[in-house]
């Protein structure tokens, strides 16, 4: 039995080659959280749209996605696909999987969003003249929002840990990072466990700012806070 | 004089078997107060939205002062920011303050700075009595003070005639008041108005015509003395009775 090392857990605690790593697992987060929330609008609409082929085409999509693993679309995108000619670097294909991941479940979420406005809502945007670009603006959206955002938020937490699976394909970030250390220096539990913290520090710093973000987007729903608002 | 509304042999249908509104003729001239009665659905509601576009017609033509609502190149967003409407469920936007509800069409619709659009939303304000509750949000208003903001959200647009859709049929009985007060001030000042109510009180006020309507048809269409003294149709007797007893 080794035993538990601490001077190696704390020398690997403040690493810069892990910490980069945790640098690039945040930097795909935020990428594929970003291009993600605008695929997922695209498909949300597409959706609802009244054209049969176009909500065909977005149900066909996030039925595709949803019913596979991420794994075996990483796999697929960065290892398959060359054989007939297609050819990605490890950060596109990462990007690629995680946003085509992230659009599919979060056009799910957008989607019952907007249809949790009441319809009276759009009526009445319209009704002073709105077009329908405004009405989705200053109207709808800040109201799916409030439905959106937390939902959207585990979708956030579920995205940093998500990330690591790309450590499959040898996308260098934090998890794959930590297990290229492991080869060299054999500390696993310590390495594993520095790992796990720097997810856990990237998780609930995502908790404290969605906090705030609910917040916001909850005025004019909560008597008590409005009235201590208004103070 | 020029109509200020028209509305002529309008059809509508509701999928392709349903005839919600059946070759519905109606003119509403400036100043003029027209109240619409009838059996819940017998299509008031799906008239009046059919007046600023909120729903499209299958026959027919309607048009607003010179513009035409039923025409395939209408601006319809223009159009509604001249016609005000207030929603039985007085529909104002939850996330916003009253302040709020009442700027946004002023400033994005409009074009007017915030500075033009808070003293325009202060005099109404005002008007409707609401003076003290203008950074509310509207959960925290009653229905009669939710619905007072949105008729001042509408005035807001500086319209040249408005529509109402049975603005206090949702209210508690104390409030339906209020909400009329403000609604016979903005006839007596002259505007042109539309309205879908059930409040006779109302209608003998201010009213100038009174339009019965019944399974999708107008009925009747006759100055309000005149439809109060001896209706011409059975259905209007039978409707009269009704509403008038309780
Ligand atoms: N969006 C709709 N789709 C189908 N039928 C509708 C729709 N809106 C209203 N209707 C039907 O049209 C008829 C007239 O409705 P409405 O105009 O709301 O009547 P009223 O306001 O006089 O009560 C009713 O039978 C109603 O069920
Ligand atoms: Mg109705």
């Amino acid at each position: 039995m080794k035993g538990w090392n601490w001077d190696g857990f704390f020398e690997y605690l403040t690493n810069t080659y892990i910490l980069e790593g945790a640098a690039v697992t945040l930097g795909l987060t935020i990428a594929s959280m970003t291009l993600g929330v605008v695929a997922g609008c695209v498909v949300a609409l597409m959706r609802m749209s009244p054209f049969r082929v176009l909500s065909n085409i977005a149900y066909f999509y996030t039925w595709l996605i949803r019913g596979t693993p991420l794994l075996v679309q990483l796999i697929i995108i960065y290892t398959g696909l060359p054989q007939i000619g297609i050819k990605f670097s490890v950060l596109e294909a990462t990007l690629i999987g995680l946003v085509m991941n992230e659009a599919a479940y979060l056009s799910e979420i957008i989607r019952s969003g907007i249809s949790s406005v009441p319809k009276g809502q759009s009526n009445a945007a319209r009704a002073v003249g709105m077009t329908d670009v405004q009405m989705m603006r200053y109207v709808i959206a800040p109201q799916a929002a409030r439905i959106i955002i937390p939902p959207l938020g585990n979708s956030v937490n579920g995205c940093l840990k998500t990330t690591s699976i790309a450590s499959i394909i040898s996308m260098e970030e934090l998890l794959r990072r930590t297990q290229v250390l492991i080869q060299e220096k054999f500390m696993v539990l310590e390495l594993f466990v520095v790992a796990a913290l720097y997810y856990l520090l990237m998780t609930t710093a995502w908790d404290l700012i969605q906090r705030r973000i609910e917040r916001h987007f909850g005025r004019g729903y909560d008597i008590k806070a409005d009235a201590a608002e208004q103070r | 004089m020029q109509p200020m509304i028209v509305l002529e042999d309008v059809d509508k249908w509701y999928g392709k078997n349903f005839q919600v509104l059946k070759s519905c003729s109606l003119t509403v001239s400036p100043g003029e107060v027209v109240v619409i009665c009838g059996p819940s659905g017998s299509g008031k509601s799906t008239l009046i939205k059919c007046v600023n576009g909120l729903e499209p017609v299958q026959g027919g033509r309607i048009s607003v002062k010179d513009m035409e609502v039923t025409g395939p190149r209408t601006n319809l967003p223009k159009l509604r920011s001249h016609v005000g409407m207030v929603f039985q469920h007085f529909d104002l936007f939850p996330h916003m303050t009253v302040t709020e509800n009442i700027c946004i069409g002023q400033t994005r619709v409009l074009g007017r700075t915030q500075a033009e659009a808070e003293a325009k939303t202060a005099a109404l304000l005002e008007r409707v009595g609401m003076s003290d509750h203008a950074r509310k949000y509207p959960i925290q208003l009653s229905g009669g003070q939710q619905q007072r903001i949105a008729i001042a959200r509408a005035l807001a647009m500086d319209p040249i005639a408005m529509l109402f859709d049975e603005p206090t049929s949702a209210l508690d009985p104390e409030m339906i008041t209020e909400v009329l007060d403000v609604m016979v001030e903005l006839a007596k000042e002259g505007m042109t108005m539309m309205v879908v109510t059930h409040e006779m009180g109302f209608a003998r006020k201010v009213a100038d015509r009174v339009v019965f309507m019944d399974g999708g048809e107008v009925v009747e269409d006759t100055p309000k003395d005149e439809f109060f003294a001896s209706p011409k149709s059975q259905r209007a007797v039978e409707f009269l009775s009704k509403i008038l007893d309780h």
